[in-house]
Order: structure tokens, then sequence, then C-alpha cells
């Protein structure tokens, strides 16, 4: 049976540093990793933890338009002022780890 | 719904920050009509890559949207400098974005490809340092 938790579950378990917050009880149902906005744009999925090193304003755009549950910025990638700005103002939330983006996925699917 | 409604948007060229700002307004706008999510999904990934194309390769445009009770009509007018080889464009990873973009996340050659994928019609009309025009539409059933 597929399990599901919030935002808020999915970033205390796993330890990810909340760094916009947004809505953190949306419901995380699934996974997406990448880089290149054109894909996550059409892959990614409503509810999907999308793990990226893309702390930019395209990023908060592609999260709103896919209806992402949140961003997670593995390896520590860091994020800009603006996108920062705008993320707040979306209310999308970034999460960020050090571990990469394999390394999450596995935990992540262990929890979902 | 009795008469259809009319949006228009002007996308300045080279603003990032600003970029997504005309299809998330028509996603807010569907949502409030009660549009299916699929459609939803649909209508802003077709508009999401095409207002960015016009940011990126264009310098800007202008975005005409009309939603009636069957279709989501969109029309994305730039005076960029024009696409050589359509054929080519539409191709799976064909990208001519400039390495500073690439960073950014753009370039994967998958934009166009995405709008004919996600829209129930598509055609681009195009002359070399004239400008490029979209016409999209998405039924809504
Ligand atoms: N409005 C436009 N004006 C001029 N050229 C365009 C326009 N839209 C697309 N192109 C050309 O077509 C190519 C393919 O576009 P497409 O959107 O598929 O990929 P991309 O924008 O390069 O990368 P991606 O969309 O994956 O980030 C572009 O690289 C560009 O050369
Ligand atoms: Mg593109």
């Amino acid at each position: 049976m597929k399990k599901t938790m919030t935002v808020k579950e999915l970033a205390d378990k796993l330890n990810l540093k909340i760094l916009t917050e947004g809505d953190l009880s949306r419901e995380a149902t699934g996974c997406y990793s990448g880089d290149l906005l054109s894909w996550v744009m059409s892959r990614a999925g409503e509810g999907d933890v999308w793990l990226t090193v893309m702390g930019n304003v395209n990023a908060v755009a592609v999260a709103v338009l896919s209806d992402c549950a949140c961003i997670v910025l593995t390896e520590n990638a860091p994020l800009d002022d603006t996108a920062k700005e705008k993320a707040l103002q979306q209310g999308v939330t970034f999460l960020s780890c050090d571990r990469n983006a394999y390394e999450l996925s596995v935990e992540i699917s262990e929890l979902i | 719904m009795e008469e259809s409604i009319k949006l228009h948007y002007i996308v300045p060229g080279d603003d990032f920050t600003r970029a997504g700002a005309a299809s998330g307004d028509v996603k807010r706008t569907l949502k409030e009509l009660g549009v299916s999510p699929a459609v939803i999904r649909n209508v802003s990934i077709a508009m999401y890559e095409g207002e960015i194309n016009m940011v990126i390769h264009a310098n800007g445009g202008e975005i005409d949207v009309e939603i009636t009770g069957e279709d989501i009509i969109m029309t994305l007018r730039d005076e960029g400098p024009g696409i050589e080889n359509v054929e080519l464009a539409m191709k799976e990873g064909y990208s001519t974005a400039p390495d500073n973009i690439r960073t950014l996340g753009f370039g994967a050659g998958m934009g166009l490809p995405n709008i004919k994928k996600y829209t129930d019609e598509f055609s681009i009309d195009t002359e070399l340092g004239v400008g490029t025009t979209l016409n999209l539409r998405v039924h809504i059933q």
C-alpha cells in the first residue's frame, strides 16, 4: 500500500532543513529527481518531493506549475535571494540537506 | 460558461523573476473556474514552456488567452529572431540555448516537444527576423 506523509513529517524524519516555509501540511505522495526544468515540468507530478540543485527563481515557477509538494536542495546546493523571496511569496517550501539525490531518494522510498 | 473570458499578458524579455507569472495567473483563473486538474496541468505546462521560450529566445512578447466553455486557446506572439528550422526545433534535445542559460536549468530542448504533447492543437508561424507566433488549444472536456 502506498503511504503518504506531510512535508513537515518528512522534513522531521529525514532531518531536512527548512529554508522557506510554504504549506508544510501538504501530503508528499511521491518523488522526482532532476535539474533540467523542461523534464521536471512534464514529469514531476502533483504531490511530488522534487530533488534538485536548482535553487533559482525558475525552480519556484516550475514547482508552482507542476504542483510539487516541496523542493529539496540536495548536497547543500544554494538557494539564491530572489528565489527565496519568490518562494515565500508563492508559498513554495524549500528544504535542504547534505546528502545527494541518490542517498536521499533511498531514504524517501523507505517512508512514502 | 456563457461568455468567454479573455486574458492578455505582456512578457518582459530577459526577466526571469517574472517568467511564469502569466502561466501562474492562468492556472489560478482555471482553478477558480473549476476546470479539471488534468486540463489545468496541460495548459500550465504548455503555456510556461511558451512563456519561457519568449524570455530566453525572443526578448519577450505578448500572450492572449481565451477560455470558452469548450477550449482554452492560447496565442503567444513575439518579435524575436524567428525559428530557422521548425522541424529541427521540434526535435527532443535540440536547443540553441547559450551556456549561461543552461546553468539556470534550461536548454534540454524539451520545451516545444512538451507544448505539442500537452496541447490538442498546436501550430507555429515563424519568420526569420520578424518573429514567432504559437497557436495552442486545449480542450476542456
Ligand atoms: N520564441 C522563439 N523564438 C526564437 N527561437 C525559438 C523560440 N522558441 C524556441 N526557439 C528555438 O527552438 C529551440 C528549441 O526550443 P525548446 O523550447 O524545445 O528548447 P529550449 O528552449 O532550447 O530548451 P528547454 O525548453 O528544454 O529549456 C530553441 O533552442 C530555440 O533555438
Ligand atoms: Mg524552451
